[in-house]
């Protein structure tokens, strides 16, 4: 491959807004965008696009983005793929960033692998850290037999074979280094009230045929479940054995005021809904307090929980490997148990 | 539309099966032991294949199945006969190995083109590295529009109506073919396999099986016109620097009694601590 490196380039974060909202995820990244641009001595910037959202750029200078790339165009109201890329793609060319980060969402899913395809770049999918770090490379040998080091390339780590595995992956030579990142893993900084930052406008450069797709109708799901936002979650797997039993997992979650989670075997079995799904394949919670009940912790699952401040496991089987990420632990049926705690919590304001 | 119906190629992945993880999936140096994990039929490509089937099914047409991989991948492809498709197509080639996603998506693509599909279908991912990443760029590489994350699809003249999860919710698209979909299990499940098509195609075979050879055709990169340098570990930008296995993070432990006084005491701890209250 050609090395096409630019050690002054900036580090990209994609700032993902729907009907101009911001989501989330962008603060996150631009949380660790800040660190890993301060490691680099480069700036961090914020890539804006949509119609009429130059407003959500005081937003992001007060994430900790320096500079935020906007491209306005009203072909970019709606997220369209085709779209979307061009215009990030024309962006790249001209800016040459050694880094871009999305959110692993739906539409950070849907854009960075076709970012990536065109640029002929590497691009990781769902990272859980990323880090800068030095890579030697032992396929380019030099004359007394060591590998080459690639100084501070983007060490981006993510689960692999279905969390079994933790991986790290580096792209040392096709820049920018890209890679997607789940929701919820990465910490936002302090908002820095007022902070002002550099707005770059760009030309979208998009025609009619940019548009191949035709959005007729998008139905928001306007959901009650706010796992990611909740400080306490209760979370039933498998284990809890009925729709009906999951109940009282609701009745301890209303009574401590927090939200209810399920592994995917809950899912599965149809005792939750989907967008309640905590692991790799759902959403990742990081709660004070993490109320496990049924659930005997598969990789996957602890995936996307096992950062939570206090977790306390409910299990009928000590060999459980949930107790093994537990800070408590109570071995009993949670049918038993559950209860007791419902009732204790409700005396004890 | 052409008289014919709509030509349709389905691209669908072997894998080890990650949900079915034993004690001996890892070797003690930490990386995966392949030998010691089924390999199945990659579960949002089945999705896939019954998108493909049935608009054959609503609309006439064609269905053809390609898998990337080693001759084993043949058992996918044989499945897929069974299911209903009616051609499928082994990528095979040395030259491919070691192909992260840009240079999967490269070959795939090459192989897709030459079938001057409609509709092109692939799983959202594939469980053993879940990237969500190959279907996207085979559509850029192809330069057709993608639709991810596909629940339901509607063709009137060329056109397609899908519906896909947008994450926030869900979204109706029109969009002129060609096109390709990626489909999630919120898709129908895969049909079973007709008795009939069990008993035609259960000793297809591609050549690089062994034997005869027939049934399953076989292409290699130089069949569909790769570069080289496009190809494998020379088309791959990304390096797996390490491997670690999974240690799970061991704190502090202490288990609480199941009893009600047990409980009381934990519960009067965590409002002490303000963690609850």
């Amino acid at each position: 491959m050609t090395e096409n490196n630019n050690r002054n380039g900036e580090v990209w974060v994609f700032a993902e807004q729907e009907e101009g909202v911001l989501a989330d995820v962008p603060r996150e990244l631009l949380g660790k965008g800040r660190e890993l641009a301060d490691r680099l001595g480069v700036k961090l910037a914020a890539v804006l696009m949509g119609d009429g959202v130059e407003s959500l750029a005081s937003g992001l200078f007060e994430a900790g983005a320096d500079v935020v790339h906007l491209a306005d165009d009203p072909a970019l109201k709606t997220f369209r793929g085709v779209a979307y890329r061009k215009a990030f793609v024309k962006m790249v060319r001209e800016c040459r960033p050694q880094i871009a980060i999305f959110g692993a969402t739906h539409m950070g899913r849907d854009l960075a692998p076709a970012v990536a395809s065109e640029l002929r770049c590497g691009l990781t999918a769902d990272c859980t850290d990323l880090q800068i770090g030095d890579w030697t490379d032992q396929k380019r040998k030099d004359a007394s037999g060591n590998g080459t080091v690639v100084k501070d390339v983007l060490l981006q780590i993510r689960p692999a074979f279905g969390g079994n595995i933790i991986a790290t992956i580096v792209n040392p030579y096709n820049w920018p280094q890209m890679a997607t990142v789940r929701e919820g893993v990465m910490k936002k900084l302090d908002p820095r009230p007022g902070a002002k930052g550099e707005i770059v406008r760009h030309d979208a450069g998009l025609g009619g045929e940019d548009l191949p797709v035709e959005v007729v109708e998008i139905v928001r799901r306007h959901s009650s479940v706010n796992l990611k936002g909740a400080r306490i979650i209760v979370a039933g797997g498998a284990g809890v054995g009925s729709q009906e039993n999951f109940k009282l997992l609701h009745e301890l979650a209303d009574a401590l005021g927090g939200a209810v989670g399920g592994s995917r075997a809950a899912v599965d079995l149809g005792y939750c809904e989907h967008e309640r799904q905590i692991g790799q394949t759902g959403v990742t919670v990081r709660p004070a307090l993490f109320i496990s009940c049924g659930i005997s912790g598969a990789v996957q699952h602890l995936a996307g929980m096992q950062d939570s401040a206090k977790i306390v496991a409910i299990n009928t089987d000590r060999d459980a490997p949930i107790f093994k990420v537990a800070h408590y632990g109570i071995v009993g049926d949670l049918n038993i148990v559950v209860p007791k705690l419902i009732k204790a919590v409700k005396k004890g304001w | 539309m052409n008289k014919k119906g709509y030509n349709c190629v389905v691209c669908i992945k072997q894998v080890p099966d990650t949900k079915r993880i034993g004690p001996d999936a890892m070797k003690e140096d930490g990386t995966v032991n392949r030998a010691a994990l089924p390999a199945v039929f990659n579960p949002e490509d089945m999705n896939a294949l019954e998108a493909a089937l049935s608009v054959k099914e609503r609309y006439g047409g064609k269905v053809t199945a390609i898998a990337m991989g080693l001759p084993a991948a043949c058992a996918i492809l044989r499945e897929a006969l069974m299911r209903g498709a009616d051609e499928a197509y082994l990528v095979t080639d040395r030259k491919a190995a070691g192909s992260d996603t840009l240079a999967t998506s490269y070959i795939l693509s090459q192989a897709v083109r030459r079938f001057e599909p409609d509709l092109v279908f692939c799983g959202r991912q594939a469980i053993d590295g879940d990237t969500a990443q190959t279907g996207p760029q085979i559509a850029e590489k192809l330069g057709f529009p993608a639709i991810t994350y596909l629940e339901k699809l509607d063709l009137e003249d060329g056109v397609a109506v899908a519906v896909r999860d947008i994450g926030t919710g869900v979204e109706t698209d029109r969009v002129k073919l060609p096109a390709l979909f990626t489909v999630t299990d919120r898709y129908g499940e895969l049909r079973p396999p007709d008795v009939r098509r069990v008993m035609e195609y259960k000793k297809a075979k591609a050549p690089a099986e062994g034997g005869e050879g027939s049934g399953i055709g076989q292409l290699s990169c130089d069949d569909i016109g790769c570069e080289a340098e496009r190809c494998g570990f020379a088309g791959s930008p990304t390096n797996v620097s390490k491997v670690a296995s999974v240690v799970l993070a061991g704190g502090e432990y202490r288990e609480i009694p199941a009893t009600d006084e047990g409980i009381k005491a934990f519960v009067e701890g965590l409002v002490a601590d303000h963690t609850i209250g």
